[in-house]
């Protein structure tokens, strides 16, 4: 105990705790609650039924009022605690309500009729997850095509990635060419050219190249990041060039030598413009909007935003949805985070 | 079965691999010296110049034509008229007085924006940097939690937000059970302004936290140490030591954080589409909704304003690289 006391306590050296540290700690645990707090509450609303998220005020756990069968009735009956009256703390299931006045029943003598007062009685509630507002997802609505469309582009525009983008950075960093110069500060000037500016001539692009309503249109403007180029270059160059001169007394060819020593060398960095592409295509929104225009090409991002304009009574839905499409990035930040996090501190980009 | 998988995935990677090596033999054997580096740039190169470099010079061409079609060849050629239509104003602070109000609403949105929302982040990424850098124990996870919404998509985060923040939201709940009355916090164009402002720090302050972070531990500890002999006051090792060694860093942030704010959209355009009204039009929402969204689609002037984002964006990118040369010297890595 003596020895947990000093852990929580152990401060600058100074041994114990002083009003700086807990001014941190109060500033450190209000701002997660600010940070985690809305998205936690957006997965616990994302399992309550919709009667639940029209609730006011809202519970924090996914409730259903509790349902019982009573005998002569053919559904099943919702109950209620009586608060007042001659019935006080009696549980009384409802069959019908009328202005203010509700005719409710003891379950267990279901044949008189007893009118109560609805301000005079409570919902018995229980915890319950409406998990049918996920899987409804697949049944009601084209989530799975979504849902495909964002895996494949994501997936496929990270392969295209790494491979074009470690081919630039081997030649690069291994190789001395005329005019590698002027194309890697080429390359590096495409980092002051943000996507927003050049919308309508990529679309013009993309339309005369046949890209518009297709997941190759978000795909391949993206894919030869000069972030990517950069990072692997800086990378590249710190591995040895004695290895490629062995591979080449070997008569390896210059391809071999990049695929089977470079890369398999270059993982680290790979892995960490991985995460990255992943990310970026995973999250994208504005482009793909402006290049897919039919509902069947949607990726979750836009099909989210789409369902947001027309579902507004069914939040239980778009709810969910979004949960799907975080849950992801969630899992990708969990198991990487300390990848992640330095891999941002070091190359300064997002 | 993972390592089964891990086998089929090295034979399928080799076999895919393997394609490119009999033309990559054959161009070596037959190319001059130093231009085989061309084969690996090429790709990477080619993509830049069709979806970089040459939409440039299309926007150039776009900005001084005309007309709702999206075919050059059928854009008539109107010189500046779309930058004079754009630029013309009785009176610059009067958006009203303006041929294209909805775009100097929109100026004047994104500047307020940007003054507002990059002071406010670079108070708060600096404060949690600082905070983090103490002895904290969990530190691991309270920097994770500040970072976490960076990962996510900006509808995510929208939506996240849009529910709290809707009539019979969970902030409500919380007002009418403080004795307060519920506010429809995206129906007023000023709270709707700055929810706006918030949502996109809660959004990006843990990137700008983490720069300021890593900044703050590549000060070396014997610098502090020697402080600590003289008794410095805490405040003034702060302005002293930390402040100025942490400046480069602060400035990488601010000058990111102005490029990326003057761009904003994504977040904003679906929590609010803009409004209500044009009380949260920004910039880019104006290029989208002038070139892609309303029925006739006005490329030609989408263009125009696009340029002159750019030219802002230039100008914050040089003092950026000024900024850098002048504080790191010749350190570059």
């Amino acid at each position: 105990m003596a020895s947990l006391g000093r852990l929580l306590t152990a401060t600058r050296g100074r041994g114990k705790l002083d009003w700086t540290d807990w001014a941190s700690y109060l500033y450190l645990g209000l701002g997660t609650l600010l940070m985690l707090g809305p998205v936690l509450w957006l997965a616990l609303s994302s399992l309550k039924s919709p009667s639940g998220l029209i609730e006011f005020p809202p519970t924090l756990l996914p409730q259903e009022q509790v349902r019982a069968a009573v005998p002569n009735y053919p559904n099943p009956l919702p109950l209620y605690r009586i608060t007042k009256g001659d019935h006080a703390g009696q549980t009384l299931a409802e069959v019908r309500k009328i202005g203010l006045q509700a005719t409710m029943v003891d379950p267990a003598a279901p044949e008189t009729l007893i009118r109560v007062p609805i301000d005079d009685r409570s919902k018995i509630m229980r915890l319950h997850a409406a998990w049918d507002n996920y899987t409804d997802l697949l049944k009601k609505f084209d989530f799975g095509r979504y849902l495909w469309n964002s895996v494949f582009i994501t997936t496929v525009a990270t392969i295209i990635t790494l491979l074009l983008n470690s081919m630039a950075a081997f030649a690069l960093s291994k190789y001395k060419f005329a005019g590698r110069e002027p194309v890697f500060l080429m390359m590096l000037a495409t980092l002051m050219i943000p996507p927003t500016i050049i919308l309508v001539p990529n679309y013009l692009i993309a339309a005369v190249l046949g890209l518009t309503d297709n997941p190759w249109g978000v795909i391949w403007p993206a894919v030869a990041t000069p972030t990517g180029v950069f990072l692997l270059r800086q990378y590249m160059l710190t591995l040895p060039d004695d290895l490629l001169e062995a591979a080449r007394m070997d008569n390896a060819s210059e391809w071999r030598i990049y695929w089977r020593i470079v890369l398999p060398l270059s993982k680290p960095a790979l892995a960490v413009l991985a995460i990255f592409s992943v990310m970026w295509r995973w999250n994208e929104f504005l482009w793909p909007m402006v290049v897919l225009g039919r509902n069947e090409t949607f990726t979750l991002p836009l099909a989210l935003n789409s369902f947001q304009g027309e579902l507004t009574t069914q939040w239980n839905y778009l709810l969910a949805m979004t949960v799907v499409t975080l849950v992801p990035v969630t899992v990708i930040f969990a198991l990487l985070q300390r990848h992640i996090t330095q891999g941002i501190a070091s190359a300064g980009v997002k | 079965m993972l390592s089964t998988a891990a086998r089929w995935f090295g034979r399928l990677y080799a076999l895919v691999m393997n394609l490119p090596e009999r033309p990559m033999r054959w161009a070596q054997g037959h190319l001059p010296d130093g231009r085989l580096g061309w084969l690996f740039v090429g790709p990477n190169l080619a993509i830049f110049g069709v979806f970089t470099f040459l939409p440039i010079v299309i926007d150039f061409y776009y900005a001084g034509t005309g007309g709702t079609n999206l075919l050059p060849t059928e854009r008539p050629w109107v010189g500046t008229e779309n930058f004079s239509s754009l630029l013309a104003c009785k009176d610059y602070f009067d958006p009203n007085s303006c041929v294209r109000d909805q775009f100097w609403y929109a100026i004047w949105n994104t500047s307020k924006f940007v003054v507002l929302q990059v002071a406010l982040m670079l108070v708060f990424s600096l404060t949690t940097a600082l905070v983090l850098n103490r002895k904290i124990i969990g530190r691991g996870f309270f920097r994770a939690a500040f970072f976490y919404p960076v990962l996510l998509s900006p509808v995510v985060v929208a939506l996240i937000w849009k529910w709290v923040l809707q009539r019979d939201g969970v902030l409500n709940a919380a007002l009418v059970g403080g004795g307060m009355q519920p506010v429809e916090w995206l129906l007023g164009a000023r709270s709707a302004f700055g929810w706006t402002v918030f949502v996109s720090i809660w959004a990006h302050m843990g990137f700008y936290t983490l720069i300021l972070l890593a900044g703050l531990q590549a000060i070396p500890a014997d610098i502090y140490e020697a402080a600590s002999m003289d008794a410095a006051p805490p405040w003034r090792v702060f302005r002293r030591i930390t402040l100025p060694l942490l400046m480069p860093s602060v400035l990488v942030v601010f000058v990111l954080g102005l490029i990326r704010a003057v761009q904003i959209f994504d977040e904003v355009y679906v929590l609010t589409g803009g409004g209500p009204g044009s009380a949260t039009t920004y910039l880019v929402e104006f290029i989208y909704n002038t070139g892609f969204s309303s029925q006739v689609r006005q490329y030609g002037l989408a263009a125009a304003a696009s340029l002159l984002l750019a030219g802002v964006l230039l100008v914050l990118t040089l003092v950026q690289l000024r900024g850098m040369r002048g504080t790191k010297g010749d350190s570059r890595g």
